[in-house]
């Protein structure tokens, strides 16, 4: 049975807080592809290209028959508990101040033994268990033993939670409420259990559609926020840095311009200023605050989301300007995963195809509507990914990309 | 292929000058201090110079970045035959292995073979964090436990399968540390019973307190020679009757419950020519007590599944029914990392000298020792084991 997870106590102003600190994180470089699984949410593990025989750990060689062809390709899931301990005693500090800690030795169903994470409601030995590939603090790939079927209040595991960013308790901050997803995000941040929703607002004296659907949702407060002046964000980080546990970056500057358009650099400069500027200045004013409240109790700081287009990942001319301006957003993401790391705050790309929004006219459907957007962050921050596609669109490009990249360049504007 | 051929006998193979470097809990000089104090015991044991050592062979965790031909520059040695054998629990076996072909075969004559570890105050965790691809990889960012967190996964499943119970584990716990209060050099002094055993504080379930090993600084040592090297020193010896090693044994068995040893039992009581009844005592590997249970199946003490009746139904003490880790083994004495595998060659040596002293099992004149290394991943890979026998 786990215990469902208390609504978090006031804070005591004069406890210290605790600092964050990183489960074990040395892994060899094939190890990572259980990461590249484990960030979107997949269960790969390496098999044999000859023998068709899955392995693990990670090796360099077919321990069946030698080949280096070893290639991570999906798994089944399912696996048998072999074994399992309670360790209450470990020399890892991590770990330490976490104890005790399940682990349990599974047998997969496609061949290879695991030493995994294991949720508290797994039976003994002998019970079969679901099993998935975690990052965990760290941003490290890890196994996650679950029981087959649903139990009470199994997303409250304590174990289950160091490995993913559920917005159950937490206070979220969405950085532009103008934005055609922020109502959805609102909505389907509530339903998740956001103890409160931080509503950044530009100008805030420019009226706009939603601010009443808004200001409607109980929990719910709007904050002036401009993205283009550090001035306003720094401003909102030194009143509430200190209570946001989850920030969704969802500001977006959508402009067409063709290359060669008079004004065209205008016109990317100003889009890169609401966008890949507007998160600098955001991270640079919330980042350093979220770090150190990583392991803040069992509410603390844990999720950075960016709202990114796919056609950041390769450039399409319809999108010309955005694809710039969100690549650039890309990379800032990456140096901001990097940066927030130490305080094992996970940092989310949601890359989507064109919205479902009035900038996005133009374009015909498959479109993204804001509420399958919003359902789709939801549901990356309660299983932990780092990489999250949304839309056909997106899924499309994502697949395309990870086969040839240059066929998505060359088919780009067709 | 042609048939394997007949392994040759290790007849005129004998081990002399076991030494032990008392153990320390924690210690602030390096592994090489711990070496040096174990080759000059053994050069003064033997009545030459260390520099008459013409092989060395070591064993040691903390010997880093050092390797073994450094190490001959630091003590001043000019070996011949060379070997650094890092297999943990199963280094002190296949250090008397390769040292007796060695000295049979004439590539060199006085093999001295030292195991050595220190134990700063963070020295284990570093170890536990680094100690295979495997563990670094698969098994170590999963509570980090070490070796406490995988060896209770294969601990509880033996319990689950055949029935042993944590008392059955205790009762050897409790007769090793009967052992240790009578071996000086033992680290733990105070007796224990059975109830401290059962309700020391947990570790790792179902491994308690005193299921455990303390890790420690220390070094173990002995030579291997041809008898008449020994004669002409005038060293009283003991003989190789036969040894064996494997590693990773049975790699299909979903969990481990059994080692390498039974791949080659038959071979090692045949080229001894002798029977497990016929020891007079057991030195096993006693990282835990599940896995000395695992040996008495493995090494042919009783039937596999059995360890548990066969811990009920006999006495482990010096005078016991079945004197079995007469120093107190690691569980007492103390984890000196790797010289953990040779602290029952030491001590075997000890018992057939007859100057084993406080622990002296009477008329002992054939002994059994064994070694278990290595947990890799999910089970330990190397096992190794040897008979001696009176000269």
């Amino acid at each position: 049975m786990t215990e469902p997870l208390a609504k978090p106590k006031r804070k005591n102003p004069l406890a210290r807080t605790r600092q964050p600190l990183l489960p074990p994180s040395a892994r060899s470089r094939k190890a990572h592809g259980l990461t590249l699984a484990a960030s979107v949410g997949r269960f790969m593990l390496q098999c044999c290209g000859e023998c068709g025989r899955y392995t693990y750990p990670a090796r360099e060689a077919c321990p069946s028959c030698l080949s280096s062809a070893l290639s991570f390709r999906d798994a089944p899931t399912g696996g048998l508990l072999l074994s399992e301990t309670r360790i209450e005693v470990t020399s890892d500090p991590y770990y330490r101040e976490r104890m005790p800690w399940r682990a349990g030795l599974v047998k997969l169903d496609c061949g290879p033994n695991v030493v995994t994470h294991l949720h508290g409601d797994c039976g003994g030995s002998g019970v079969r268990v679901a099993m998935s590939l975690q990052l965990d603090k760290a941003g490290q790939a890890v196994f996650f033993a679950k029981p087959v079927s649903e139990t009470p209040h199994m997303e409250d595991d304590p174990q289950w939670r160091e490995l993913i960013a559920d917005p159950k308790h937490r206070r979220v901050l969405i950085s532009d409420g103008r934005s055609a997803t922020a109502v959805a995000l609102v909505n389907a941040l509530k339903k998740a259990g956001a103890a409160k929703i931080f509503v950044g607002v530009a100008e805030q004296w420019k009226p706009f559609e939603e601010r009443s659907s808004l200001e409607a949702i109980e929990g719910v407060e709007l904050v002036d926020l401009d993205l283009t002046s550090e001035r306003s964000v720094q401003e909102l980080a030194m009143d509430i840095g200190a209570k946001v546990e989850i920030l969704v970056n969802t500001a977006d500057h959508v402009r067409p311009a063709h290359l060669f358009d008079a004004g065209a650099a205008n016109t990317v400069r100003d889009a890169m200023d609401h966008t890949v500027m507007g998160l600098m200045r955001l991270a640079q004013a919330f980042g350093p605050v979220m770090r150190s409240r990583g392991a803040d109790g069992a509410t603390g700081a844990v999720a950075w989301v960016n709202l990114l287009s796919v056609h950041g990942l390769s450039n399409a001319p319809q999108f010309g300007v955005h694809s710039v301006a969100h690549a650039a957003c890309l990379s800032l993401s990456q140096w901001l995963r990097n940066e927030l790391r130490p305080g094992g705050i996970r940092v989310i790309n949601a890359f989507t195809g064109p919205l479902d929004t009035e900038w996005f006219q133009t374009v015909p459907p498959p479109k993204v509507a804001p509420k399958a957007l919003a359902d789709a962050i939801i549901d990356g921050l309660k299983r932990g990914l780092e990489d999250i596609y949304i839309g056909d669109v997106a899924k499309d490009i994502e697949a395309r990309l990870f086969d040839n990249p240059k066929a998505v360049e060359r088919e780009a504007g067709r | 292929m042609v048939p394997p051929r007949r392994r040759q006998s290790y007849d005129g193979v004998v081990l002399a000058v076991p030494v032990t470097v008392p153990y320390q809990r924690y210690s602030i000089e390096t592994a090489h201090w711990w070496m040096g104090k174990a080759l000059r015991a053994l050069a003064e044991g033997a009545g030459i110079s260390h520099r008459d050592f013409d092989g060395f062979s070591v064993a040691s965790f903390t010997m880093g970045p050092d390797v073994a031909v450094g190490l001959t520059q630091h003590f001043g040695l000019s070996p011949r035959h060379i070997d650094h054998v890092p297999m943990g629990g199963a280094s002190g076996i296949v250090s008397l292995r390769r040292a007796a072909r060695a000295v049979q075969a004439g590539d060199a004559d006085i093999v001295a073979c030292v195991a050595a570890d220190t134990n700063s105050v963070d020295s284990f965790r570093n170890l536990l964090e680094g100690f295979s691809r495997f563990s670094q990889d698969a098994v170590y960012p999963y509570g980090a436990g070490g070796a406490n967190g995988s060896f209770a996964l294969i601990a509880r499943h033996y319990m689950d399968r055949y029935g042993a119970t944590r008392e059955d584990f205790g009762k050897l716990c409790v007769a090793q540390r009967e052992n240790a209060l009578k071996n000086p050099h033992a680290l733990m002094k105070k007796p224990l019973t059975l109830d401290q055993y059962m309700s020391a504080r947990v570790i790792a379930e179902p491994f308690r307190l005193f299921d455990c090993v303390m890790p420690c600084a220390g070094a173990e040592a002995f030579l291997v020679m041809r008898e008449e090297t020994a004669t002409s020193l005038g060293l009283p010896f003991v003989r190789l009757l036969s040894a064996i090693e494997r590693h990773n044994a049975f790699p299909d068995d979903p969990m481990q419950v059994r080692g390498g040893w039974v791949m080659d039992r038959d071979e090692l009581y045949g080229m001894a020519g002798v029977a497990p009844d016929d020891m007079d005592f057991v030195q096993t590997y006693d990282d835990y007590a599940v896995i000395s249970m695992m040996q008495f199946e493995d090494l042919g003490f009783c039937a596999k599944g059995e360890g548990a009746d066969f811990v009920r139904q006999h006495t482990f003490t010096i005078d016991g029914s079945f004197p079995h880790n007469t120093s107190g083994g690691q569980l007492s004495v103390g984890q000196a990392g790797a010289a953990g595998g040779h602290l029952g060659i030491t001590e075997a040596i000890r018992q057939l000298l007859g100057i084993a002293g406080g622990t002296q099992v009477r008329d002992a004149r054939l002994g059994l020792v064994s070694g278990f290394g290595m947990i890799n991943y999910d089970r330990g890979l190397a096992s190794a084991a040897a008979v001696l026998a009176r000269a």
